[in-house]
């Protein structure tokens, strides 16, 4: 592959670009899923090809191909830097890029079992066991299971020198049991809705969920959602589960961090931030107790690395330091406009698509506390979880959630369960508001795999570690409110 | 481009090398091109050429689905082991029926070489233009302008054998004037219909009206909503329950509600694959024909949309709305369309004593599928109206509302309709839409 990288990057110097890389990217996904007791879905894909990014007179041209083959590099690189060229007869800013070391080797991410080499009935069986036993709860109209695998094998070369080869594989499994009754319908998921957890890890991390041992208690909570009363009306205390407030982190403060949306360069889409530079340093996103960190080094970890997309290494950043908002998510071009280096979150989904600024793992760092003892001294409050429903604002600051579960909190006691519980908040003033985060022991390192952003479209896969936390005066039930407002 | 003879020859190579009881190969190839431009200036500028070459295998009751984007012989076979593998080692689903027969497919014009051809150059020009007017009007221009084609064949071992080439091109902007937004969006088969002008002056301009917004207090509102927002309700109505899949699974809002009324009679909803005023495309993900299907008829829950699986499933036949894949998402409706009434947005405007006037929404999101419930927020252009006239920008708002209970109060419907992504829709005016929160711009 050297050849072809070498052929690549001496063709675009040779056409006047001042900067250019080359990704060769193989990926494999296999995904299994069975739904009511039958193999829904049992699916292989392959998928490679490269892509050859240049700056050709101060701004960017991309172009990518199926075809690893040399004639294919040629007329790719031309046709970059002409894009380039292209892009470049609108008056524009020069492209700077923030100095990066160039870097080289091979690395690859550890696993103890292969997916790909489990035989594919084990896995069936796996899912189908889960798959029926949360049909045997008689409200149960559909009970999903599900698996899915990547291998992502990667080559990174760029015009100053790097030549970086990385191989990844990431796993990740869950359930799913929906209750039906007359005009109502109601999921519990495990252990996180749409598709469960995911990580950089082999098969025995779908193991250690045991999906079997859950699904009976899903099936009946599911069936419990039915006849539950609504999440009532009000403002008052409210305890997260973590996968759902993996999700609020990733909403209120992974996606604000992304210098790119911060310079508006995806305003005509996902939006732009209200974490504007003169924020940096000084502006108060959360109460003391929040420390957020975006750590792409971490082991096992959905969003982590070795190097990103442009060849920078993979790093731990300070987000959120003591409440006050001191870092972003950055590539080289926009590092340098804020004369810093890069803080290595530039990923891309795959050869066909450019990197973007991508959040890694934006982790909320424990705090003293434990769920029970939140729960014990919560007067008044709501303990809710797993994601059903999101929304927020164009700059991030409006947010509103539904989730699956929620129990009524009443002088230190769990009480009764509600369905159809949403939740909302101004995002600083949420977090401004946190005033409990439990330990090291309830902290757990969550994976979203289709984290969506650019146009075209890119499905980034990033963590979120977190444990349970405690938020005051927050306004919940919002659907009740509405039915309230019919009668 | 392949062209048709190549395209077919491979996916012929795959009903060769297969030993399933039943194959299906579909095949997608292309290239497209996208120039984004932020600020007023392009910052990303991408072209892609790939392919999808996906094998479903069937043997007795038991599915493997495989793709690759590899096109020679080696891939082809290895793609095609891999789906019988997947097959031979999958439980029998006894739902499955069989793959669809062959049926007619009335040829459509879906193809325009200058799109085809339409390079980084042209796309500059264009763009040029449209930031060229958004500077005159005083505004910032961000949004893309992309263009492509695509190839699409299927062939079965039922004798399903269809190709079709299709071209596409998009021009989005959000423009923005201070601490005002304005959004346009056109698409077409044609790049040349596309108009850079009107899009930049239609963004601008409202940018330009929504400077310095207020902020007002939620709660329900007469509203005015442009096509853009109705698109998304249109749409997000046929995720929700359009499908014959989310009917046989009992999570569809039309369950139990056939041949009643379940919005206001001014409401009629239906797709239409051939209808040239849309996106047409001759046939689905499986080769079937696209057949119209009326799915809320003068306010009453009319149909819903199949594939072969859930059709066979009910002893029906498919209406040609299969997604590909391996149909775990059910069938869906690609080219969408609400009958316009007699009113103008002026009109609609001047009638309404206190309202609000809606560009578009933001991050719409389900929260209860029976009840059509959603919430979102406005974005690019939210405006007060008093007394029949727009008086003032407002803040950005959030709603959490029901589709079908809107759609059951529609006072008026405009006789101009916009073509977008996924569906034709007019504006709409309708009573007590619910504001539930609001932000800071």
């Amino acid at each position: 592959m050297k050849e072809l990288t070498d052929r690549a990057l001496d063709k675009v110097r040779r056409l006047g670009a001042s900067y250019g890389d080359i990704r060769i990217v193989r990926r494999t996904n296999e995904s299994l899923s069975t739904k009511n007791g039958k193999v829904e879905a049992l699916e292989s894909s392959t998928d490679e090809g490269f892509g050859i990014r240049v700056v050709a007179d101060g701004a960017w041209g991309f172009a990518s191909s199926l075809e690893i083959t040399p004639e294919e590099i040629d007329r790719a690189a031309e046709l970059a830097v002409r894009i380039a060229k292209a892009s470049a007869s609108i008056e524009h800013e020069p492209v700077k890029l923030a100095p990066a070391e160039p870097a080289d080797g091979r690395f690859e991410w550890e696993i103890k079992k292969d997916p790909f080499e489990i035989p594919i009935e084990e896995k069936i069986s796996l899912l189908l066991d889960a798959d029926n036993i949360i049909r045997q709860t008689p409200e149960i109209k559909v009970s999903e299971a599900s698996m899915q695998f990547w291998r992502t094998e990667q080559i990174f070369a760029s015009t100053e020198g790097s030549y970086i080869e990385q191989v990844k594989t990431e796993s990740g499994a869950g359930i799913e049991a929906t209750a039906v009754s007359e005009g109502e319908v109601q999921k519990r998921s495990y252990p996180a809705s749409f598709g469960g957890d995911f990580a950089t890890a082999g098969y025995e991390f779908v193991e250690a969920w045991d999906l079997v041992g859950n699904a009976e208690r899903v099936a009946k909570e599911a069936a419990q959602l039915l006849t539950a009363p609504q999440c009532p009306s009000d403002t008052r205390a409210l305890i997260l589960e973590g996968s759902m407030l993996a999700l609020q982190v990733h909403e209120s403060c992974g996606h604000p961090i992304e210098l790119d949306r911060v310079f508006g360069t995806e305003a005509s889409y996902a939006g732009t931030s209200f974490l504007t530079p003169e924020k940096l340093g000084n502006f108060k996103y959360g109460s003391d107790i929040v420390n957020i960190v975006a750590d792409a080094t971490i082991p096992g970890g959905l969003g982590s690395f070795f190097y990103d997309d442009e060849g920078v290494p993979a790093q731990c950043v300070d987000i959120i330091d003591e409440g006050v908002f001191v870092g972003y998510l950055t590539s080289r071009e926009t590092a340098e406009k804020l004369g810093q280096r890069s803080s290595g979150a530039m990923r891309a989904d795959g050869w066909n698509r450019i990197p973007l600024i991508r959040m890694t793992n934006i982790n909320l760092m424990p705090g003293d506390w434990t769920l029970g003892e939140m729960i014990e001294d919560t007067k008044r409050g709501l303990y809710a979880g797993t994601v059903v429903s999101w929304s927020i604002d164009d700059m991030r600051l409006n947010f509103q959630f539904a989730t699956e579960f929620a129990y009524d909190i009443e002088d230190g006691s769990l009480g009764k369960l509600f369905k159809n519980a949403t939740y909302t908040g101004i995002t600083y003033e949420f977090w401004g508001n946190c005033d409990a985060i439990a330990g090291e022991d309830e902290w757990h390192l969550w994976g979203i795999p289709n984290c969506g952003k650019g146009q075209p479209g890119q499905a980034a896969h990033v963590g979120h570690g977190v444990a349970p936390a405690r938020f005051q005066n927050v306004r919940i039930g919002v659907v009740e409110s509405q039915e309230e407002s019919e009668e | 481009m392949l062209g048709k003879e190549k395209v077919l020859e491979i996916l012929n190579k795959v009903i060769e090398y297969s030993n399933a009881d039943m194959t299906e190969a579909s095949i997608t190839i292309g290239e497209s091109s996208l120039t984004r431009f932020a600020n007023s200036f392009i910052h990303q500028n991408v072209f892609e050429r790939n392919a999808c070459l996906a094998v479903r295998a069937i043997i007795g009751k038991r599915i493997g689905y495989a793709t690759t984007n590899k096109l020679d012989d080696e891939a082809i076979c290895s793609v095609v082991k891999k789906a019988v593998a997947f097959a031979q080692h999958s439980a029998e689903n006894p739902d499955f029926v069989s793959l669809p027969h062959p049926k007619p497919i009335a040829p459509i014009d879906t193809f325009d070489q200058p799109t085809a051809l339409f390079g980084p150059e042209d796309r500059a020009s264009v763009v040029a233009q449209l930031i060229s007017e958004a500077r005159k009007q005083g505004a910032s221009a961000a949004g893309l302008l992309s263009n492509g084609y695509q190839e699409f064949a299927v062939v079965n071992t039922l004798g399903v054998n269809a190709y079709n080439a299709m071209t596409r091109a998009r021009l989005s902007t959000v423009m923005t004037s201070d601490s005002g937004h304005g959004f346009a969006e056109q698409v077409s088969q044609r790049i040349g219909n596309l108009n850079p002008i009107s899009a930049a002056v239609e963004a601008a301009t409202r940018a330009v009206q929504g400077q310095n917004p207020v902020k007002i207090e939620p709660g329900e509102y007469d509203v005015v909503l442009l096509p853009y927002a109705v698109e998304e309700m249109v749409v997000l109505l046929a995720d929700l329950g359009f499908s014959a899949l989310a009917v046989q699974e009992g999570r569809s809002f039309m369950c139990g509600k056939f041949g009643q009324q379940i919005t206001g009679k001014n409401i009629t909803i239906w797709d239409d694959g051939l209808d040239t005023r849309g996106l047409p495309r001759p046939f689905d993900a499986e080769g079937v024909p696209k057949q119209r299907v009326d799915l809320i008829v003068k306010g009453i829950a009319n149909a819903v949309v199949y594939d072969s699986y859930t059709a066979y499933k009910e002893g029906k036949e498919s209406t040609g709305h299969s997604i590909g894949g391996p149909g775990t998402y059910g069938p869906f409706p690609t080219n969408l369309f609400l009958e316009p009434g007699d009113a103008s947005i002026d009109e609609m405007i001047a009638s309404t004593k206190k309202g609000i006037f809606v560009t578009r929404f933001h991050y719409t999101n389900t929260i209860h599928p029976i009840l059509t419930l959603f919430t979102g927020m406005t974005r690019d252009g939210t405006f007060l109206i008093e007394d029949g006239k727009i008086t003032k920008p407002v803040k950005n708002l959030r709603f959490t509302d029901s589709i079908l209970e809107r759609f059951s109060n529609v006072e008026m419907i405009s006789k101009d309709t916009m073509r977008g992504e996924w569906a034709v829709v007019p504006a709409i005016k309708a009573r007590g839409f619910r504001f539930t929160g609001v932000t800071e711009f």
